[in-house]
């Protein structure tokens, strides 16, 4: 058998991996790199998706940050469930996280119950809390009542809507007590057992023991936290619409964020100008902002990550 | 990390020598204070599901009112959900969203998670994180030119196929995750098989394959839950025909259609959440492993 030469060697080697490749290659050109930038394309267009585009220079960015009134409400409530949700939803996985490795009685039991509302599906238990929480009927608000406490108006009122999405999230915990129970039975025995013998308590313990092991998946819950937040759509735009009692069906028009654009979120901004205003240059531009949003985030996860996602051999 | 589930927990440091009386009550004491937390957690993580739940089995009347449990055992309500028209269509339509999809996914993960993780080629690195960025990218960001070209220039609007062909081009999630789960599965293997003549899809197929079970079956419960939780997607694509309707989407619909109905939307509601459930019960093994994978570890 003739030895094949180098060359010949190298082609093959690249034709195999081309080959292997080639789904998510083409996925990547069809599916990302031309929609993205046939999306910068059409947010200097006007284009209502009838009359065919036309330039429009920097009107559809001018538009969108000076005169779309839901741009600059929709930021603000990104920023507020930044630093309120994704926060309060990490401590709590963490707090749930170190509760079940400390429960050693019914340990599956409690780790399954504890993880079920994560799989419920968003418009179905986005549905269920607008039931629990709704001002007339709902379970919450009759036992707070009967506790001689003042009922919130939940998803009704724009004080309480976003807080009640808090809620909702921090139901769905899950993932997050996944990670990171399995990032604290990774925690050294060993370093446990010294601070104890030097006489830790357990508040020390945590502080000086726990934490530091798992900073790095503090972080990463921290990150993709912020990134999901990005993509925030189904609960806040289905609390809005049924604690309206907006009667929907198909193509029924339902300006988003009820009550007073406290639920409004980036993605329901491009649906909104795309889908229901017919303004597919605008859309594009709030894409864009979305996408730069995204990216931000997600460099910063890769580069901390750094150890995280192994490079490869 | 693979059997989180399994796992025991951590025992308990042992006692100090000569620890006495005080340090037994002590552990008592925690046991109690944990476990009354522990059943507090519970309550918040069960409760929804109960009310939910017992809301879909009152009366009409009685789901006006302001009761928590329900007088008469309304079964019928379930029936009258089931009865609806096109609630057994989004059924339909759902289960072949999502088996199709999942399908597809994996077919065509595989291989570029495969080349990802064992090949040597130049660009891989840029390959991944590029992975990594469409994985992190909002549906929406890409909406607008994607729905132009499935609705206008291919006129398949009102359909599920503009959700379930980019399956069949490598799901970035997919990919990721499964790339992680194979840089599991030491060199030596696959050298092995090359040794033995095995070529580049037979050590695939017959060598790696096997050993990657359980990252694909975690790719494929997260791209079945992916599809059947999807909101947005067929909003875009299926709203103008209900023949389309998945459950998701139809459940909102079912929900303007009998505004007042807590009952009837609860028992909707109930109905679209315990497939996923159920599947759960069957899978749960694969499913948390693959939420450890996803990210914490390489």
């Amino acid at each position: 058998m003739a030895t094949p030469t180098l060359a010949a060697k190298r082609r093959r080697a690249a034709l195999r991996t081309l080959a292997f490749m080639s789904p998510w290659l083409i996925g990547f050109a069809v599916f990302f790199a031309y929609p993205l930038i046939s999306t910068v394309y059409f947010s200097f267009m006007h284009y209502d998706g009838f009359r065919s585009p036309t330039w429009s220079g920097g009107q559809n960015w001018a538009y969108v940050f000076e005169h779309y009134p839901l741009f600059w409400p929709a930021l603000r409530n990104t920023l507020w469930l930044v630093v309120v949700l994704v926060s309060l939803r990490v401590v709590f996985g963490l707090g749930v996280g170190l509760l079940i490795t400390k429960i050693k009685t019914g340990t599956g039991v409690f780790r399954t119950l504890f993880y079920l509302p994560y799989l419920a599906p968003p418009v179905a238990a986005t549905m269920a809390f607008a039931f629990l929480l709704n001002p007339g009927t709902g379970p919450v608000n009759s036992v707070l009542e009967k506790a001689g406490m003042t009922a919130p108006g939940w998803f009704n009122d724009p004080a309480w809507s976003k807080p009640a999405l808090t809620l909702l999230a921090l139901w769905g915990v899950g993932d997050l007590m996944v990670v990171f129970m399995a990032a604290l039975l990774d925690v050294p025995a060993e370093q446990y057992e010294a601070a104890q013998l030097d006489g830790a308590s357990a508040w020390q313990r945590f502080r000086y023991v726990t934490l530091p092991n798992i900073s790095p998946i503090v972080m990463f819950a921290v990150v993709t936290g912020v990134i999901q937040t990005m993509q925030y759509y189904a609960q806040p735009l289905i609390a809005g619409k049924v604690a309206s009692g907006v009667i929907q069906g198909a193509g029924t028009q339902f300006e988003p964020g009820y009550p007073d654009r406290s639920t409004l979120t980036l993605p329901q901004l491009v649906y909104n100008l795309g889908f229901q205003r017919f303004d597919y240059g605008s859309a594009c531009v709030v894409a864009l902002v979305l996408f730069a949003l995204s990216m931000v985030f997600t460099a910063t996860l890769m580069r901390r990550r750094g150890g995280l996602i192994q490079a490869g051999d | 990390m693979t059997q989180v589930l399994e796992q025991p927990v951590r025992p308990a440091p042992p006692l100090p020598y000569g620890a006495g009386r005080a340090a037994r009550r002590r552990a008592l004491l925690e046991w109690v204070a944990v476990h009354s937390l522990g059943v507090a957690a519970a309550l918040f993580f069960t409760l929804p599901f109960v009310f939910v739940f017992l809301t879909s089995l009152m009366s009409d009347s009685q789901a006006l009112s302001r009761d928590l449990v329900p007088h008469t055992w309304e079964w019928g309500n379930y029936r009258k959900v089931l009865d609806t028209p096109g609630f057994l269509t989004w059924w339909r339509n759902t289960l072949l969203y999502a088996g199709l999809g999942t399908a597809l996914t994996v077919v065509s993960s595989v291989p570029v998670a495969y080349a990802l993780a064992k090949f040597r080629f130049r660009g891989r690195d840029l390959s991944l994180m590029l992975v990594i960025s469409m994985m992190m990218l909002p549906p929406q960001v890409v909406v607008i030119p994607m729905y132009l070209f499935w609705a206008k220039q291919l006129d398949l609007s009102g359909t599920l196929w503009p959700l379930i062909v980019p399956m069949a081009f490598g799901d970035a999630f997919s990919v990721f995750l499964l790339r992680q789960f194979l840089m599991t599965i030491p060199n030596e293997y696959v050298d092995a098989a090359k040794v033995d003549g095995c070529g580049d899809l037979r050590t695939l197929l017959r060598v790696v394959l096997p050993m990657a079970k359980p990252g694909i079956a975690a790719v494929a419960l997260f791209q079945f839950f992916y599809a059947w939780n999807d909101y947005f997607g067929p909003q875009i694509y299926a709203s103008e025909n209900p023949g389309a309707w998945t459950l998701s989407y139809g459940l909102e619909s079912f929900k303007g259609a009998h505004h007042t109905d807590w009952n009837l939307t609860m028992a909707a509601t109930v109905l679209v959440m315990a497939p996923v459930i159920l599947v759960f019960f069957f899978a749960q093994k694969a499913f948390v492993e693959g939420v450890t994978l996803t990210g914490v570890k390489g």
